[in-house]
């Protein structure tokens, strides 16, 4: 237990340290908001489809808590470059809490970094319809963020060495972000693209987030909560599977 | 006295590639003990399964009378270890790091703050507690490394070539501390090191492996004595030859160049 809780405070206390990183971190979900949410909000009324703006905004704050969490996860892959991953494989606990403890410490650095984007959209103009599902809103995004520090760590551990990043980044995270229904409505698109929007888990945080935000959602909840559910599960035993069997 | 660990028959392969063939050897409790060969021997791969990093092939080992296999959180409470290039958390400061150790071996709180104290204070660090380690010399790591793998009272301390890359300043303060230790807390030391008159100087008791396999046991001059040499280092060529060894980086690495040799010319040098 005090394992899981020291390996989370590593990750808080990185974090806050790391201010160019926090910072560094809003400039892209900022850019996309003004870029898009301003720019296309135009065709977008004119095709019906109601403000662009309330409707992307929680799309790029999944964005922004995806991107942190998966970079997160891969710090597994700097503590093995730096030596420190070696520290706790001969530390007397068990790798179950290890892995759990930097998983958990991700999800809480990049729910606060989504946390942050979201204080930036209510500044430019993002208006939730009730300010009282707050805490809905912090239950989902921690709960996307958990899934991916699982996923960062469980492919992290599969990986020597960070030229593999690149192709993370390329062939695993822009895929997930892009083909998730972040930027787009996923009704009336080309059945092929919703088949993979559908098999993406970003799509079902995405959506239970735009239902706790704005009130308007594809999936029913509880197949979005159940669906962010599982697959955390899944990752989370995955991916300590993968980090036991780690040799340094 | 007993022995404290004790490894026999202990073989490691990586694919076809036999990494450690069969070595049987134990050391003293209490005892100093140097384990010395050339690069790519199977030192590394030895000390990765005495520490729980790797899982033999075959053979039994005993640290502190646990199995790292089967008990490996009792083995692993049991010694402390400083490795080969430096396992710190850069970002965290010299303190931070001795807290996240004494926590992860369930210290208890009272004590640590206790034994923090007195470790920094053996290792000369107590005016830098508060200073980020990655503003720390090779030598600075090198020494809170020491105090962080002595923190939780383990019985053996396992030092892999703890003195690469220090001015002989540095190098001799780590031998008195690690004497010190040796005498005042009765800790096991299990070193590797590539400069003789290191070990010729600390060490009771010398093992030299080779291609896998020990090819002497004893005390230096035991070992001066059955090679008919006067220095440990000359007893050291006697036993290990002249030819340089090329090491691969790492066991994978290692699995891959002998891969190559395989499909090569068929031969190990």
């Amino acid at each position: 237990m005090k394992a899981i809780y020291i390996m989370w405070l590593r990750e808080v206390k990185r974090f806050i340290r790391s201010k160019s990183r926090i910072v560094g971190a809003l400039g892209q979900p900022v850019l996309f908001l003004i870029a898009l949410g301003y720019g296309l909000g135009p065709v977008f009324a004119k095709a019906g489809q109601g403000d662009y703006f309330q409707f992307i905004a929680p799309g790029i704050i999944g964005m922004s808590i995806i991107f942190t969490a998966i970079f997160n996860g891969m710090q597994v892959i700097w503590d093995r470059q730096f030596g420190f991953l070696k520290e706790t494989m001969v530390a007397p606990v068990s790798r179950l809490s290890i892995m759990f403890g930097r998983t958990l410490g991700g999800a809480t650095v990049s729910g606060t970094q989504g946390a942050l984007v979201l204080l930036i959209a209510i500044i430019a103009g993002f208006r939730p319809i009730s300010l009282l599902g707050v805490l809905f809103w912090l239950v989902i995004m921690l709960l996307i963020a958990l899934l991916f520090s699982a996923l960062g760590s469980m492919v992290a551990s599969r990986l020597k060495a960070m030229q593999g990043f690149q192709l993370i980044m390329n062939f695993l995270v822009m895929p997930l972000f892009f083909l998730s229904g972040a930027l787009f409505p996923l009704n009336n698109i080309p059945s092929a693209l919703l088949l993979v929007a559908r098999l993406d888990p970003l799509s079902y945080g995405v959506d239970a987030l735009r239902y706790f935000f704005i009130g308007a959602a594809t999936f029913p909840i509880a197949l979005d909560i159940g669906v962010l559910v599982a697959v955390t599960t899944v990752f989370l035993v995955l991916g300590s599977y993968f980090f036991s069997r780690i040799e340094v | 006295m007993g022995n404290i660990i004790e490894v026999h028959d202990l073989t490691k392969k990586f694919g076809e590639f036999v990494a450690v063939k069969g070595v049987s050897f134990s050391v003293e409790d209490g005892g100093i003990f140097a384990f010395l060969g050339p690069n790519g021997a199977g030192k590394s791969t030895t000390i990765k399964m005495l520490t729980t990093l790797l899982r033999p092939t075959s053979g039994t080992i005993r640290i502190n009378g646990y199995d790292p296999v089967t008990d490996s959180d009792l083995a692993r409470k049991s010694f402390g270890i400083v490795f080969q290039d430096p396992s710190l958390d850069d970002d965290l400061t010299a303190l931070e790091n001795l807290e996240l150790h004494g926590v992860l071996y369930r210290v208890p709180k009272d004590t640590l703050t206790k034994r923090i104290d007195e470790m920094l204070t053996l290792v000369e660090l107590s005016d830098r507690r508060n200073d980020f380690v990655r503003d720390f010399s090779g030598g600075m790591k090198r020494r809170l490394e020491i105090a962080r793998g002595l923190l939780h009272h383990p019985k053996i301390i396992f030092l892999d070539e703890p003195t690469l890359g220090l001015d002989p300043q540095t190098r001799n303060h780590l031998w008195s501390y690690v004497q010190k230790l040796n005498a005042n807390e009765g800790i096991t030391v299990f070193f590797t090191t590539h400069y003789m008159e290191e070990a010729d100087r600390v060490a009771k008791t010398i093992a030299v492996i080779d291609h896998g396999l020990i090819v002497a046991q004893g005390s230096s001059d035991g070992l001066k004595k059955q090679t008919g040499t006067t220095s440990l280092e000359d007893a050291f060529l006697a036993l290990t030859g002249s030819a340089i060894r090329d090491e691969a980086s790492s066991s994978l690495e290692r699995l891959r160049t002998h891969g190559r040799m395989w499909r090569g010319s068929g031969r190990r040098s």
